[in-house]
């Protein structure tokens, strides 16, 4: 008798029965679907999923998908993904984040986690608002922000999700946007296939506390001039046209019209490239006449895993000296009778 | 281990060090003895009090250490704020503390001595290395002349030693070393002549440094030169003519090691993962008195431990809870200030419901407060210390050799139980050492716990034990139990989340009931002494020894009293309240303002006393004794 093949999974085996209690109208919808539409093709077992979140909107995400998945404390679940990591190398986890989570009272945590290099796919909601607290102000909301906590403006410059985490030297970092389900699911592909910690920012859109946040970057007649999608090695071109392309400017990049400039001065993306490019690259939204965003895959490199190391370290303990013998390391090398 | 007999001389065909060039005189012999290494920070006093430690616990003496430091590493060379001292007490009998008032004192510097004067009793014997003894370094100290000569040390027999010359003599013609590296060992230098002084061999110190430092090393061979100068300088010099002798203590039958709290936690944790069948994974952050507890279990990786010093105290905790929800034993260990930052975490275990491991190496507080100094203060928060009605069992060990057997414990109930513990030690048991009779592994009880696997039934969660309450431990990876946990209340049974009243109603009952049910599976509370006696002194943790010592003390002088030591706090053993009851005078003498004695009031309605002292230093048995007796007279 041949060993049966499992029957492949479906997105519906993703699915739990409790009901989705996210506002109606919120980007969270559009990303879960995004989730179950990929896991079932990633040819992993339902039960080698994990999803851990912290708290927030987003991170009520384990509820709603039929794997193994631990809702736990704000801003936590950085560590508590890394001690399952400790305790199963073989689990295939994800973290289900926002930018209060993991940049506010999750930063140490996040940073940590990206320079360790843990395998962990990482999936920040960046809806640049407090929403199940009812619309404070977040880390990533803009400076100047009128809230609910900062009715005269915020005085708080933003952190920038891509820069922190080329900060902390994370070796998969990319991008997608909530109203982009084909090139969420890309992306999700490609996180899921990465050695260590993949990091994505999602833009999301909260249509109750910061509607149309990043409006530019979703809209149609708007988006094809701002979003500038990214392959390695392809021209950094975009526009309906293609009628824009990115070119080096002393330490910059700048944006300019496809037809003023040569092929051989159109700069080609590299995600082994050097950390300055790709910062750079962010800098692009910083332009208030023309704010272009990219999306895709900025990042992805071979580093050592942390997880990883941390078994080997095991194993390797084991075959040099031996499984621990417990007597023996009781009794020390001092000891006397009576 | 072959040992020289004690007292005994070696053979001219020894390998063993000693070069003994003429007979001595028998020694006295006493029953006990108390000895204090003091010196600088750097002077190296908690390797000599360790090395000192373990040549008498070889030697059959009962030993019992008290190490008192500063939280500086190297506060300024010679000052007072710089002393570091090492006490050790041992003994021919069964002793169960450092002792109270040292009857020798070996001072490496004036500062040293001025810091411990207080608390020698007349007639103490004083070794100092007059060397040092520098009007400068009289200045740093605070003494306004030379103590040696304007006659401030008449009550105490002073013997002056220039150890540094002697030990930078000694180690001439090892050329590798400067003069003041060859200064330097004259803490073995100092080692050997009170081995010489108390009829010990240097030979396992001598095996030791072979060990450490590497015969060959130009640091192992200056110290071994001076480990044996230091003996022969007592062998040759007559005013060491006067030895004393401590005879071998009556110990059970067995095989005994010497051990302090914290390696012992650390073993105790590492037994119990491999008596579960399960990974130990150890997360920690690294604080004062607490990171021996990390250091030891993270080469213990051949044992399947696995170790990660974390971000900070909160990812240290979250990185236990991850694991135990992966099916490891998840562990984490702190003090005080690290415990503080760890509460919301501990209320997420206990919310999931995961077998988790939180140590408390308590220390003084609150704040930074007296980083390595002991404290009990923090019993109310271990029961306590977290937001909503949070119950979670709480252990202590009673002395070093204890928190072997009760991180066992630890680990049982938790496994069991479903639930985190916390495990309460303290500054003083984590650094003081005792002898310990090492098991026999084959008679340690299996912690096997299963793991819950697929059935026919669709998997719930939170189902639950009848007996124990304990909900299955599903991990993650296991075909056919996906299911969430999390933070919010859930509904029992499924775990879907429920905002229902009755339901909150029902679940915090039923989490206090799990914790409340563990007392009927946890030893009574033993009653040692005169358990007909009127008064019942009671207390928990560090304090064991320092109480039963002095309980012993007012039995000599003829009052009836009787000792209960309490080794789990939550819940309290079943019986605890028929015992207190049996007794007209409850006295509880704690190394905090009272807490314990505030749980027997509020628990069991009885007028429990208070014996409070919170001087960052243990009960001192003579003055604990005075305030048990100060006690009685009351009526």
């Amino acid at each position: 008798m041949s060993a049966a093949t499992p029957p492949a999974l479906t997105r519906k085996d993703f699915q739990t029965d409790q009901d989705v209690r996210w506002c109606p109208g919120c980007g969270d919808y559009s990303i879960l679907a995004a989730i179950q539409k990929t896991f079932p093709e990633l040819g992993i077992p339902r039960e080698k999923f994990a999803i851990v979140s912290g708290i927030g909107c987003s991170s009520r995400f384990p509820y709603y998908m039929n794997t193994y998945g631990f809702h736990t404390i704000h801003g936590r679940p950085f560590p508590v993904a890394t001690g399952l990591k400790a305790a199963q190398p073989d689990l295939h986890v994800w973290v289900v984040t926002g930018d209060g989570d993991a940049l506010s009272i999750g930063g140490n945590h996040l940073m940590h986690t990206l320079r360790r290099n843990v395998d962990l796919r990482i999936l920040l909601f960046n809806n640049r608002i407090y929403g199940l607290t009812k619309g404070q102000y977040s880390p990533t909301s803009e400076l100047g922000k009128k809230t609910r906590s900062t009715p005269s403006g915020s005085i708080d410059p933003p952190v920038h999700p891509i820069r922190f985490a080329l900060g902390c030297g994370a070796t998969f970092i990319a991008r997608s946007i909530d109203r982009e389900p084909k090139h969420m699911v890309e992306v999700f592909h490609r996180a899921a296939k990465h050695r260590g910690s993949a990091f994505v920012e999602l833009y999301q859109n909260c249509n109750i506390f910061n509607d149309g946040a990043f409006q530019l970057f979703t809209e149609k007649d708007t988006k094809a001039h701002h979003v500038l999608p990214l392959a390695h090695g392809e021209p950094l071109v975009f526009g309906r046209e293609h009628e824009y392309a990115v070119v080096h400017e002393g330490f910059q990049l700048r944006v300019v019209k496809s037809a003023d400039v040569g092929d051989d001065r159109i700069v080609r993306h590299d995600e082994h490239g050097p950390l300055a490019y790709l910062h750079a690259l962010t800098e692009l939204e910083d332009d208030p006449d023309h704010p272009v965003s990219a999306i895709g895959v900025l990042r992805a490199v071979d580093a050592p895993v942390w997880d990883e190391l941390l078994h080997a370290q095991v194993e390797s303990a084991i075959e040099r000296q031996g499984p621990g013998d417990l007597q023996a390391l009781l009794t020390g090398t001092d000891t006397w009778t009576v | 281990m072959d040992l020289p007999k004690r007292g005994a001389l070696p053979s001219p065909e020894s390998q063993t060090m000693h070069d003994i060039r003429r007979e001595p005189a028998p020694p006295e012999i006493r029953d006990s003895l108390i000895i204090r290494f003091a010196g600088d920070s750097g002077d190296g006093m908690q390797l000599t009090g360790s090395r000192f430690t373990e040549t008498a616990a070889l030697a059959g003496n009962d030993v019992a250490t008290f190490p008192d430091f500063p939280a500086e590493i190297r506060a300024p060379a010679g000052t007072i704020a710089g002393v570091s001292g090492f006490q050790l007490h041992f003994a021919g009998r069964d002793i169960t503390t450092p002792g109270d008032r040292p009857d020798v004192l070996v001072a490496m510097n004036p500062a040293a001595l001025r810091k411990n004067l207080a608390d020698l009793p007349a007639g103490a014997t004083i070794m100092v290395d007059d060397g040092q003894f520098t009007a400068r370094n009289l200045q740093r100290a605070g003494f306004p002349g030379n103590p040696l000569e304007d006659g401030t040390l008449d009550q105490w027999k002073v013997i002056p030693v220039p150890l540094a010359k002697l030990a930078s003599d000694a180690t001439e013609e090892i050329a590798e070393l400067t003069p003041r590296e060859r200064e330097r060992t004259r803490n073995f230098f100092a080692l050997g002549l009170t081995f010489w002084m108390y009829t010990h061999s240097p030979e396992p110190t001598a095996a030791w440094i072979r060990r450490k430092f590497g015969e060959d090393s130009a640091l192992g061979r200056a110290n071994l030169q001076a480990l044996q100068k230091g003996y022969d300088y007592g062998v040759t010099t007559e005013v060491f003519a006067h030895r004393v002798e401590v005879p071998r203590a009556e110990l059970p039958q067995g095989t005994w090691r010497n051990i302090t709290g914290n390696l012992a936690t650390a073993y105790g944790f590492a037994a119990a993962a491999q008596l579960a069948e399960r990974p130990l994974v150890f997360g920690s952050y690294p604080i004062t008195p607490a990171s021996d507890i990390l250091h030891t279990l993270s080469r213990l990786k051949n044992f399947n431990v696995r170790t990660i010093q974390a971000e900070d105290e909160i990812a240290a905790i979250c990185a236990a809870i991850g694991a135990a929800w992966g099916g490891a034993i998840g562990i984490t260990s702190s003090s005080g200030p690290g415990i503080a930052l760890k509460g919301e975490a501990m209320g997420l275990a206990l919310m999931v419901e995961l077998p988790l491991i939180v140590i408390n190496v308590q220390r003084g507080g609150p704040s930074t407060g007296l980083p390595t100094k002991t404290e009990q203060s923090d019993l109310l928060q271990a029961i306590h210390g977290r937001h909503g009605e949070s119950p979670m069992a709480v252990l202590a060990p009673s002395g070093p050799g204890d928190a072997f057997e009760m991180a066992i414990e630890a680990v049982r109930i938790a496994t069991k139980y479903m639930t985190p513990v916390l495990f309460l030690s303290d500054g003083y048991i984590a650094n003081s050492s005792e002898p310990w009779q090492i098991p026999d592994v084959s008679t340690l009880p299996s912690l096997a716990v299963p793991t819950a696997a697929e059935g026919e039934e669709p998997f719930l969660p939170y189902a639950r034990d009848p007996d124990t309450l304990a909900r299955p431990w599903a991990t993650p990876g296991t075909p056919g139990l996906e299911h969430r946990v999390g933070g919010l209340e859930k509904a029992d049974g499924t775990g879907h989340i429920s905002y229902d009243p009755a339901n909150h109603e029902h679940m915090v009952a039923l989490r206090e009931d799990k914790i409340r049910r563990i007392a009927q599976d946890i030893p009574p509370l033993e009653v040692h002494g005169e358990t007909d006696a009127d008064t019942l002194v009671i207390g928990w943790g560090s304090t064991r020894g320092a109480i039963h010592g002095a309980c012993e003390r007012l039995r000599r002088s003829g009052h009836r009293i009787a000792h209960a030591h309490l080794r789990h706090l939550n819940p309290l053993p079943a019986n605890t309240g028929e015992t207190l009851a049996r007794y007209r005078r409850v006295l509880v003498p704690e190394l905090n303002r009272g807490q314990l004695s505030r749980i027997l009031r509020s628990e069991f309605l009885v007028p429990a006393v208070s014996l409070s002292q919170v001087r960052g230093l243990p009960f001192r048995v003579t003055e604990l004794a005075e305030r048990i007796a100060h006690a009685l007279e009351d009526a």
